[in-house]
């Protein structure tokens, strides 16, 4: 890489790892709300364009026009070391979205799928996507006030999630509550990554992501 | 941030900025962190208006693609075409993402990310 003028100060050039994860869901189930209650930067927004066609984020063989959509992303930022950042991308779960998906998730911690119960349907779409991607995912049920409370069996019987799919509670407001579902996924994502190695050592084959 | 208050805001024509080119140069990811060289420092100003303003962004400040089109407010697309032209140029330096063909250096990356959270 070009290091030109890296450092006037004489300082080797550190490298900055950098790490995201995806929280996905439906519209108002508290996707900003989570990603704000860690971040340490208000959240920010951006916005991927897309071409009716929609064959890819920001499709590259069109210039944007009429029959483009637009989808915005909501993102924080954790700095965990001066080398290591994380960024949590909050994205709306809709398959009118996906163009943007395959982006989104290559080479991402995991994702987690917040769910109301109200509206416990939104779910599907990106529980469906992140196992056929095979992306080490978590749900986590966002209790509103006034939502009927479910067992967490109930909740992962109507989704038909394998048992090995952590499913909490959460509230997306409070921050101690949110760290606790990004550990529990980091820690799902670390169990899965060790079975993936012990599998492949093995002679199985490579996951496709 | 002065970027942000770009008084062509959302408005601009997106694929102007970079003159009509939607292809960036390689691929940067959203998370990628950019941080501004010495060259930048010296040279982003003479970019033009999208480069300086991008430079100023990520200088001293490891910033990811994804905060540099929020910042400037461009559509993703359009800040990857420029911010991919930047490191070719060497007004910026791309940091590396957690990858996911090493799984040797992602369970490291991963086992780190774990002790931040629980630090928080
Ligand atoms: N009662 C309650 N309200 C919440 C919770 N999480 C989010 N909200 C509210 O629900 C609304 C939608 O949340 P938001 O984070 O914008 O949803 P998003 O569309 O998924 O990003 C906001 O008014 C939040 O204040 C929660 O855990 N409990
Ligand atoms: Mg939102």
């Amino acid at each position: 890489m070009d290091s030109a003028g890296y450092s006037r100060f004489g300082r080797p050039p550190t490298a900055i790892t950098s790490a995201k994860i995806v929280i996905a869901g439906g519209f108002g189930v508290g996707k900003t709300t989570l990603v704000g209650s860690v971040s340490e930067i208000e959240p920010l927004t951006t916005e991927a364009v897309m071409t009716a066609a929609g064959a890819g984020i920001d499709d590259s063989s069109k210039v944007p026009g009429k029959g483009t959509t637009t989808v915005a992303m909501d993102f924080g930022r954790i700095t965990m070391a001066q080398d290591l950042v994380l960024y949590l991308f909050g994205t709306p779960g809709q398959t009118r979205f996906w163009f943007m998906w395959d982006e989104l998730i290559r080479g991402a911690v995991g994702a987690v799928v917040l769910v109301d119960t109200r509206r416990v349907t939104d779910s599907f779409a990106p529980i469906d996507f992140f196992e056929s991607r095979r992306l080490p995912y978590l749900v986590a049920v966002n209790c509103f006030d006034g939502a009927p409370r479910y067992a967490a069996e109930e909740v992962r019987e109507a989704l038909a999630i394998a048992p090995e799919v952590p499913l909490m509670l959460c509230d997306a407001r409070q921050r101690e509550s949110c760290k606790s579902v990004l550990i529990t996924l980091v820690e799902h994502a670390i169990q899965s990554l060790r079975l993936e190695m012990a599998r492949s050592t093995r002679g199985g084959s490579p996951v496709m992501r | 941030m002065e970027a942000g208050q770009d008084p062509r805001g959302a408005l601009v024509r997106p694929y102007a900025v970079t003159r009509g080119r939607t292809e960036p140069q390689r691929d940067i990811a959203l998370e990628a962190i950019l941080l501004c060289t010495g060259r930048g420092q010296q040279e982003a100003r003479f970019a033009g208006r999208d480069k300086h303003v991008i430079a100023s962004i990520c200088d001293g400040r490891a910033q990811s693609l994804a905060e540099i089109a929020a910042y400037t407010r461009l559509p993703l697309g359009v800040a990857r075409v420029l911010v991919a032209d930047m490191v070719a140029e060497g007004l910026l330096a791309l940091h590396e993402v957690m990858g996911f063909e090493d799984a040797d250096g992602r369970m490291e990356v991963l086992e780190r990310v774990l002790s931040g959270l629980r630090r928080l």
